[in-house]
């Protein structure tokens, strides 16, 4: 009888957990009328909105991609003084609260910032520019991508690396042969993980590069710009950042699936270890 | 035949330091328990692992040199090492995988492996004899100064384990280039190799032929390495120049060899006979307990008596019909035990 009691008590706590998940996502679409959500594409709130946010993202995930990689495999490859230090700086944006790490950009990258006259000098202009919310974006999402990233290249077989060595190939072949694709799986789960975030991103863009319109203005700005002036376009763009994150989160499980075929352990740099 | 030299190797590892000098001029085995740096040999030869000096070259190929800086890259060492684990890429098929080495010469090694039926599976698909014929065919596909492998029998079941070491015998026998195993299994390294160094801790106790091994291990482990009975005990001389050996548990055992204070004896078991009622020859060497363990291997069988294992056919159980806690009589002569220096 109390062991019935207890399976059903867990029972429902998980089910009251799945509805509080599920509620919200189910209300943005049941709040309107399909049509009504789709007449919402055609407000100019709303397009701008979307390709800021489309065209910052993209970029974000570029520059993650380029200095994210190397700096991961580095990490996973080699042991030096200094190396969960290293690890650890690559989190800090992970709790670093955004609108901290907004304010930080602007003392990094603002026009009286730590750079802001070198930059100056260059004639380049960060704050409240669209290259302004691409920073702001890469620098919030990156570690989602970099954790997963290490993690990937860590689970290569060291052997294979080395086998491939001993083949006849460089430490360049090496890692587009054999490293890079043995850890694709995990790298594609690290960027389906960081674009979700960085498209999410608030708090350190409204700081860092304002909230206007066709220039700064992404879809979680847009959505809470428009809230109390027109709830049916705020209700279209989370609708369309819904259907995103589904298609990333479908992403970030088909790449895990993908790591988990081949591994093992142990840091090695391009199969060569001592 | 080239020759492949380590000379004056050291390494430092965890727990100890490797450093060796050998020369590999057709099949050498390096045999040793796990841990004892036999892997690590491979790796520096290959150029996976730096010594912190000496030297390591193919006849006039230098690939490592300390004092002349030379540190030839993996890559550039035309070295073939067979991984214990075989270290295929899961991604690539056979064939890409034979053709990572070398495009041109992928076609000859599969039909000459029999894995040209097998050229567009992936590796996770094959069996482990398998798996082990396109690892070497991989490495041989580079075009080897050296073949390197490790522990490559390990990964096989007993049943094909049988099979593919005689095809490996037959392979290393008609390669030229010189062949560097590591094993843990002296059966293994006596079958494949010409010659055995048997490897501990990071030096070599012993360089020979396995029958020169078997006839005079230098110390109690290449003893017992090889398969010998170890008996500890205190030595003293007896009457005409024969040796006593009173063993831990009393028994006294007669060897020819001069010995004095706390020895090693060396039996091996097929120098041990068994009998089920007291023999009357020149054996000097009688020990009389019930059997503790029979233990089949084929068609011989390993017959624990005391403190010693014999190794009789499986013809002459059935004719003694012995079994496990009978009484017998294991005897063995003086001249077939060696003192042997004890080794830990």
């Amino acid at each position: 009888m109390r062991q019935a009691l207890f399976v059903l008590a867990f029972v429902v706590a998980a089910a009251v957990a799945l509805v509080f998940l599920l509620l919200p996502i189910v209300a943005i679409f049941a709040h309107t009328s399909p049509g009504r959500l789709l007449d919402q594409l055609s407000n100019p709130v709303v397009k701008d909105a979307f390709l800021v946010s489309l065209k910052t993202s993209l970029l974000a995930q570029v520059l993650i991609l380029v200095f994210g990689t190397p700096a991961a495999f580095l990490l996973a490859s080699r042991r030096f003084p200094g190396h969960s230090l290293a690890v650890t700086l690559v989190e800090l944006p992970l709790v670093l609260p955004p609108a901290v790490a907004g304010i930080g950009l602007l003392a990094a990258f603002g026009r009286f910032g730590l750079l802001g006259s070198s930059l100056r000098a260059l004639g380049i202009t960060l704050p409240f520019t669209q290259s302004a919310v691409t920073i702001a974006v890469a620098y919030v999402a990156s570690p989602f991508y970099i954790r997963q990233a290490i993690a990937a290249f860590e689970a290569t077989d060291p052997d294979l690396a080395a086998a491939s060595r001993t083949l006849g190939a460089g430490p360049v072949r090496t890692f587009f042969r054999v490293v890079l694709p043995l850890a694709r799986g995990g790298l594609i789960a690290g960027l389906a993980l960081s674009f979700a975030r960085g498209l999410g991103e608030f708090g350190a863009t409204i700081m860092f590069a304002g909230s206007l319109q066709k220039v700064t203005q992404t879809l979680p700005l847009a959505i809470y710009a428009e809230f109390d002036r027109n709830f049916d376009a705020t209700l279209a763009m989370s609708g369309a950042l819904v259907l995103f994150s589904a298609v990333l989160l479908a992403g970030l499980h088909i790449g895990l699936t993908w790591q988990r075929s081949d591994s093992t352990t142990s840091p090695s740099l391009f199969g060569l270890t001592g | 035949m080239a020759t492949l030299r380590l000379d004056d190797i050291t390494v430092p590892l965890r727990a100890y330091r490797l450093e060796l000098s050998l020369e590999a001029a057709s099949t050498l085995a390096l045999v040793g328990p796990s841990g004892a740096g036999k892997t690590t040999v491979l790796r520096t030869v290959a150029g996976l692992t730096r010594p912190r000096s000496g030297r390591i070259a193919v006849d006039d190929d230098v690939f490592f040199d300390g004092e002349r800086n030379i540190d030839v890259p993996p890559e550039r060492r035309r070295v073939g090492l067979v991984f214990q684990e075989y270290a295929l890429f899961p991604h690539l098929t056979v064939r890409e995988n034979v053709e990572y080495a070398g495009r041109h010469a992928a076609d000859e090694y599969l039909e000459r492996f029999r894995i040209s039926h097998l050229e567009a599976a992936r590796p996770g698909r094959l069996s482990g004899g398998e798996r082990q014929r396109v690892a070497l065919a991989r490495a041989l596909a580079r075009d080897p100064q050296v073949l390197l492998l490790d522990e490559p029998l390990s990964a096989l079941d007993a049943h094909t384990k049988t099979a593919v070491r005689a095809e490996l015998h037959d392979l290393l026998a008609g390669l030229d280039i010189p062949v560097l195993l590591v094993t843990h299994d002296f059966d293994d390294a006596a079958s494949l190799a010409d010659r055995v160094s048997v490897i501990v801790d990071g030096t070599l106790r012993q360089t020979g032929t396995p029958s020169e091994l078997v006839a005079a291990p230098a110390d109690s482990f290449v003893a017992s390495f090889t398969g010998a009975n170890l008996l500890h005990g205190l030595a003293e001389t007896g009457r005409n120049g024969s040796t006593r050996v009173r063993l831990d548990d009393g028994t006294v055992v007669a060897t020819a060899d001069p010995a004095h204070g706390q020895v090693a004896l060396a039996v091996y078991p097929w120098d041990i006979t068994l009998a089920a009622t007291p023999p009357h020859d020149s054996a000097l060497n009688v020990i009389h307990a019930p059997i503790r363990i029979i233990a089949e291997l084929g068609n011989r069988v390993r017959v624990t008596v005391g403190p010693v294992s014999a190794e009789i056919t499986a013809e002459s159980l059935t004719r003694l019909g012995l079994a496990p806690g009978q009484a017998v009589y294991a005897s063995f002569k003086a001249t077939g035990t060696r003192v042997v220096a004890e080794h830990r």
